[in-house]
């Protein structure tokens, strides 16, 4: 899939400070049955944004009419559990664009660099300041510079080096897709397995 | 001479190319899919314009979606339908064996895919489910992908991954009566938490992993995603061996013995070195259930709810929300407590041997009225077998009735869902919010467990109904 390109956002942001946040609360089961990547985004968080009466949880932040913004911030450990490539496809469908936290879970933060949702990692430390900054002040607006791999709160001015490793940077950078790159390795993948594989 | 762990000799083996600064380029060789996870990806492809590269090393089941009842009728689900009617089209357009519902070979795909032999020592297997990490229990590197890697594996068998750090956990000893594999994967995910493994691949060994058979040995590497890591593993032996060799056909192996002495080199160097060392003792371990929403909130069955999940600290408000919305309270015993459903099956506890310890246990008892039980074989082969040892009998004699086979209630996105407030003693591998239907309270345990529960009507340690 191509991918937009990622350089410099700035933003305010949404905060969930809740800890090991997994896939089936960013996206149930129950709405994977799609075949396209599309629409997503109308079941993020369903089953804390909506009340068992189908009516909106006014007290979930997603519906709060103080918080906006393309960054969320996060809990630790957030995307455990399943694979589900879906619920990077409803946090992205929804308008986020980064998702911040001291912590992911692994595959989650692969499907999420494979998708143009960038996944940053700052301290513990940095994330509560910034929890309790954003929910102090609802304005606050964060940086991100994924050039430089710099992470900013705005008006504390706290900045942290995030990482990001160089080809997955370039990826996001150009827009580029990892398929495409394996494709045109077609050669050296039939090399490898007329000389190395042990199982046909 | 530089040492190795079994991870990086298997690893190593199966890099095309390694990117300077970036991730390695990974040779798969047995690739599942199913339905939830794959239509995207066969959508990226034509998009592209390309077809599969390797079809042969696919392997496609639906499992996620269907209904576990009356399987020879329509899917009634229009969605659901669709998403099995996509696979069936997908695979056949580009030559992909499939085995589809009412399929001899049918099941849940980390259950069928050992049973007919295509999970083999030494491989890279990939599928697009966090629950891959089973087929670890055979020796190999296997792990769960998302859409966009499964579209990569089918587009070039290959796809692009930073090499995990390695972690060794050891369990020394012998098991007590009525304590099983999952009590031990269980355990050791509550004492390092469901992060713990983050970022790391885990080797399985000792003497108590040794001693287990492969269906045991699957169970634990299942759940090595349940504490964040990248998958597990264990070191093919003769128990391995055994079952490769009675198994009728072998995948991609002309010369059965060759292949074995291969197999047999698949091991850790004994000086090789781990970036994590963990030991624990098997005495220490009792039958588990977990209190919480994540598969580390878990404690021996007679234990008392943790008062913090930080020692010395309050507990945090993620604690506490998750021990509201389980309408439990810190220092509970959930031993007494009543239980409204039963579910045994899934990738977990889906296996031959689990539907045996659970028949042990309810043989000459009867399901307590208050219990609504999902027994759920994981494929039709075992489906079949429990109809050849008798043990269908069993369950219907005890008042239970056996399902077909599929992923069911573990997640819940057939009909098969617990309703909400209900409290389910399950043999699958997650308790998050809402995993087995929206506000159900799920209690994570072994078939021991569950069926102490089901004919009991309450959380029972099994271990007091075991003769």
């Amino acid at each position: 899939m191509p991918k937009t390109k990622f350089d410099i956002l700035e933003t305010t942001c949404v905060p969930l400070p809740l800890e090991n946040v997994d896939t089936d609360q960013i996206i149930p089961a129950r709405f994977l049955s799609a075949t396209s990547r599309e629409g997503f985004g109308d079941n993020l968080f369903r089953d804390w944004r909506y009340l068992k009466s189908g009516e909106k949880n006014p007290d979930f932040v997603l519906n709060s009419p103080v918080y906006s913004g393309k960054v969320l911030v996060a809990g630790k450990n957030f995307g455990s559990g399943s694979s589900r490539e879906h619920a990077v496809w409803a946090i992205y469908d929804y308008g986020f664009r980064a998702v911040v936290s001291s912590f992911f879970a692994d595959i989650f933060k692969n499907n999420s660099l494979n998708n143009g949702l960038l996944p940053i990692v700052i301290s513990e430390e940095l994330l509560q300041k910034l929890q309790s900054q954003v929910k102090k002040d609802p304005s606050t607006k964060v940086r991100i510079d994924l050039e430089k791999q710099e992470f900013s709160v705005l008006p504390t001015g706290d900045t942290a080096r995030f990482e990001i490793n160089a080809y997955k940077k370039e990826c996001l950078l150009k827009g580029l897709d990892d398929i495409d790159f394996l494709i045109a390795m077609k050669d050296q993948i039939t090399d490898y397995e007329n000389n190395k594989i042990m199982v046909k | 001479m530089e040492t190795k762990t079994l991870f990086d000799k298997i690893w190593d083996g199966h890099v095309v190319r390694s990117i300077k600064e970036g991730p390695d380029v990974l040779y798969i060789d047995r690739h599942y899919i199913h339905e939830v996870t794959s239509p995207q990806a066969f959508n990226g492809l034509r998009q592209r314009g390309i077809k599969v590269f390797r079809p042969e090393k696919t392997i496609a089941t639906a499992d996620h979606n269907i209904p576990t009842k009356d399987q020879h009728l329509t899917i009634k689900d229009e969605l659901s339908r669709n998403q099995v009617e996509k696979l069936s089209q997908n695979c056949r357009e580009n030559g992909i064996e499939y085995f589809g519902l009412n399929h001899s070979k049918n099941g849940i795909v980390h259950i069928i895919g050992p049973e007919l032999g295509y999970t083999l020592p030494g491989m890279t297997i990939v599928c697009g489910d966090s629950h891959t990490s089973t087929h670890g229990a055979f020796g190999t590197i296997a792990f769960g992908i998302g859409t966009s890697e499964v579209e990569m594996v089918l587009a070039t068998q290959c796809i692009m991954q930073p090499k995990p750090k390695k972690m060794r956990i050891t369990v020394n000893g012998r098991l007590e009566k009525g304590v099983t594999s999952k009590d031990i994967i269980l355990y050791i995910i509550s004492r390092i938490s469901a992060a713990g493994g983050t970022g790391y691949f885990v080797e399985f060994a000792g003497s108590a992993i040794q001693s287990l058979s492969m269906e045991a040995r699957m169970t634990i590497c299942n759940m090595s995603i349940e504490m964040g890591a990248r998958g597990g593993l264990i070191a093919p032996d003769e128990t391995t061996f055994e079952y490769l060799k009675i198994l009728s056909v072998v995948h991609g192996v002309n010369d059965f013995n060759k292949a074995l002495e291969g197999w047999k080199k698949l091991k850790s160097d004994d000086s090789a070195v781990f970036d994590m060392e963990l030991v624990y003792e098997a005495a220490d371990i009792k039958p588990m259930i977990t209190y919480g929403t994540n598969p580390g909130m878990g404690m021996a069955i007679d234990a008392a709810i943790p008062v913090s999940d930080t020692a010395g600290k309050e507990a945090s408000a993620s604690y506490m929300k998750s021990l509201a919305y389980m309408g439990f309270k810190p220092d509970m015993k959930l031993i007494g407590h009543p239980v409204d459903y039963v579910f045994i099956g899934s990738c977990t506890n889906g296996r031959i041997e689990d539907f045996r310890a659970f028949a042990e246990l309810i043989r000459g008892k009867k399901k307590a009225d208050s219990i609504t039980a999902l027994i759920v074989p994981g494929s039709k082969r075992v489906e079949e077998q429990m109809k050849q040892e008798g043990l269908v009998k069993i369950y219907e004699e005890a008042g239970f009735e056996v399902r077909q086979p599929g992923c069911s209630s573990c997640l819940a996105m057939n009909e098969d869902k617990i309703p909400a407030g209900k409290y389910a003693v399950s043999t699958s591998n997650r308790n998050f919010e809402g995993r087995q239907g929206p506000g159900a309270r799920t209690l994570l345990a072994s078939p021991l467990t569950a069926a102490a529960a089901a004919v009991t009507g309450r959380i029972t340690d099994p271990r007091t109904l075991l003769s």
